[in-house]
């Protein structure tokens, strides 16, 4: 699978969409779910946290390992993805459609240093060898 | 062949490649008066007669004492039934083999313990067990300030063992994480709700209940948890599991029960041992199995469709997680576990309520008895389970030294770590005493008191 053009990355495989109403939406890469292998638990950041832009906010457990998610931009959280609770494998069905958690960005500045899909596939071939 | 793995020349050949004159070299760094010497009083070798000749002279030595210490450890009827089967050739190991492949009866051993347990508590899930009960506290404090995710002090009742806050405060002190004592009420050694609310709640992530405490007392568990859920702490229940068979299960304290139980296995078939090892559990809702330590065991199908037994949730752990685990612990106590797992199976759950009931009558009758006598005084007004303070007019030191004189060991003395109470004095009596013993106990203690 090829990562969406209209997304940015970071290089700790989060992906991030800009949304009309100014807030961040972030999950994690195809490639990301292909390492980690059949998720099991998704622990997102709760609904008013202040996060700082690489800050651990939340935990992805597949059946051989399990990774924490780092913030890819500063702000507040406004929303966590609760069907991830009971339904934790659509990360691996569809990681680009289930989303994590969204955030109200403080620093608009740091959006502009997200990687762009190419920069990013890159970092995930390179990451294969 | 002897387990040797470095002969002379070994040893010579490694320090010639590092350039160190001797192996004594190596340790200079610690100071002489540091370092052990030479074990005094230990012959340099003996055969099996010699041996035995002189262990039997040692156990001799020691006496055959009629005890009415607990304070933590507990004396308890031991089934022979119980270690002939723990020390087996199946079971009998010192390391616990977690291959599935390997071992689907050790598996599913431990996968019987977790449900007994978690029956006893009434909760839904337990690890496989830990090292013992002061250190699965700990765990749960650590546990209970995860899942808070914001406070980083605990509110724990005096009325809990001193040693098991000790340890879990060396434990815990590591991690910023404090422990705020909670006084007991004068009256009935329980936890205080004067004192809970002196304590400001919101800046603590859990209360630790206690049942029964550490003086033998119940505490008021129900309006406990009910206050330290209204709150929005996570409530820890401390607890006897033999106790459990008689009581309510945490799980059902209060309106919504307590989040997490640890005790200490001990009594649960552990002979006392001069101090171990014993085993600890630790038991907690579903919510929080994912901040639960240690190992898991569960129940799963295999390909064909057969019932198996097989480590899970192991994502937690250190070998997987490193540094950001749950817990450094990554084993049990899977010998201890076994052998209280086939006690709780031959006693059954009847079994275990009648000693629990027995130990309860012994006890009350060991407190009527005592207290009837001249100089002794009950400290505690409630209800107990097996154990009870008293307070004597002589100091409490010289008391139990010459009841020992007589070959009863009279309890533990309790003016060091609560000196408030005076000549103080927590004695416990279990299933294994009978009548007579109590009034033995009784009739010295008159003695000693008048002499």
């Amino acid at each position: 699978m090829t990562s969406p053009q209209d997304l940015k990355y970071t290089d700790s495989h989060e992906w991030v969409r800009q949304e009309p109403d100014g807030s961040v939406t972030v999950g994690i890469t195809d490639h990301a779910q292909n390492q980690l292998g059949d998720v099991v638990f998704v622990e997102s950041p709760p609904a008013g946290r202040q996060v700082k832009k690489g800050e651990e906010c939340g935990v992805i457990e597949s059946v051989k390992a399990a990774a924490d998610i780092y913030a890819p931009v500063s702000g507040e959280i406004v929303a966590a993805n609760a069907d991830l609770a009971d339904a934790p494998e659509k990360i691996n069905q569809d990681p680009y459609g289930a989303w994590m958690f969204r955030i109200k960005p403080s620093d608009p500045a740091e959006l502009s240093a997200l990687l762009d899909s190419a920069a990013y596939e890159k970092i995930a071939e390179a990451d294969k060898h | 062949m002897p387990f040797i793995p470095h002969t002379d020349e070994d040893v010579r050949a490694m320090l010639a490649a590092i350039g160190v004159e001797s192996v004594d070299a190596l340790f200079d760094e610690i100071p002489a008066a540091l370092r052990a010497g030479p074990l005094q009083g230990v012959p340099r070798g003996l055969n099996e007669l010699e041996l035995m000749r002189l262990m039997r002279e040692r156990a001799a030595a020691d006496g055959e004492y009629l005890n009415f210490i607990g304070a933590g450890a507990y004396e308890h009827h031991i089934p022979a039934a119980v270690w002939q089967i723990a020390t087996r050739g199946e079971f009998y190991s010192s390391y616990t083999p977690y291959q599935a492949e390997a071992s689907q009866g050790t598996l599913q051993v431990l996968y019987e313990y977790q449900t007994m347990m978690a029956s006893l508590t009434g909760l839904d899930v337990t690890n496989a067990s830990l090292y013992d009960g002061a250190s699965a506290l700990a765990e749960a404090l650590l546990m209970a300030v995860r899942a808070h995710k914001g406070a980083r002090r605990v509110l724990v009742p005096r009325s809990l063992n001193p040693t098991w806050r000790a340890v879990a405060r060396t434990i815990v002190h590591n991690q910023g994480i404090e422990l705020t004592e909670i006084d007991y009420d004068p009256q009935t050694g329980c936890s205080s709700m004067q004192s809970l609310a002196a304590a400001s709640a919101a800046e603590h992530a859990a209360l630790v209940v206690v049942q029964p405490n550490f003086f033998g007392a119940l505490e008021p568990v129900d309006e406990l948890v009910d206050w330290a859920h209204a709150q929005g702490l996570i409530v820890i229940a401390a607890v006897n599991p033999t106790a459990l068979a008689l009581l309510k299960p945490p799980g059902e304290w209060g309106a919504r029960g307590a989040d997490i139980a640890v005790g200490d296995g001990q009594p649960l078939g552990i002979p006392l041992s001069g101090g171990g090892p014993y085993f600890g559990f630790l038991a907690c809702r579903q919510a929080l199995v994912r901040q639960m330590p240690g190992r898991i065991v569960g129940r799963t199908l295999d390909a064909e469709g057969r019932v198996g037994y097989t480590l899970t949730l192991q994502a937690r752990e250190q070998h997987i997680r490193r540094s950001k685990a749950t817990s450094n612990i990554c084993t049990n106590q899977g010998l201890m576990v076994t052998a209280a797992t086939i006690y709780m199976a031959l006693l059954g759950p009847d079994g275990l309520a009648d000693v629990a009931r027995s130990s309860h009558a012994n006890a009350a009758a060991l407190r009527e008895l005592l207290t009837s006598l001249p100089r002794v005084e009950s400290v505690f007004d409630g209800p107990a389970f097996h154990e009870f303070v008293v307070r004597v007019e002589s100091p409490v030191a010289t008391v139990l030294q010459q009841l020992g004189a007589h070959g009863i060991l009279g309890g533990f003395e309790l003016t060091h770590h609560y000196p408030e109470l005076g000549q103080a004095l927590l004695v416990c009596a279990t299933e294994t005493k009978t009548p007579d013993d109590l009034r033995r106990y009784a009739t010295h203690m008159a003695g000693v008191l008048s002499s």
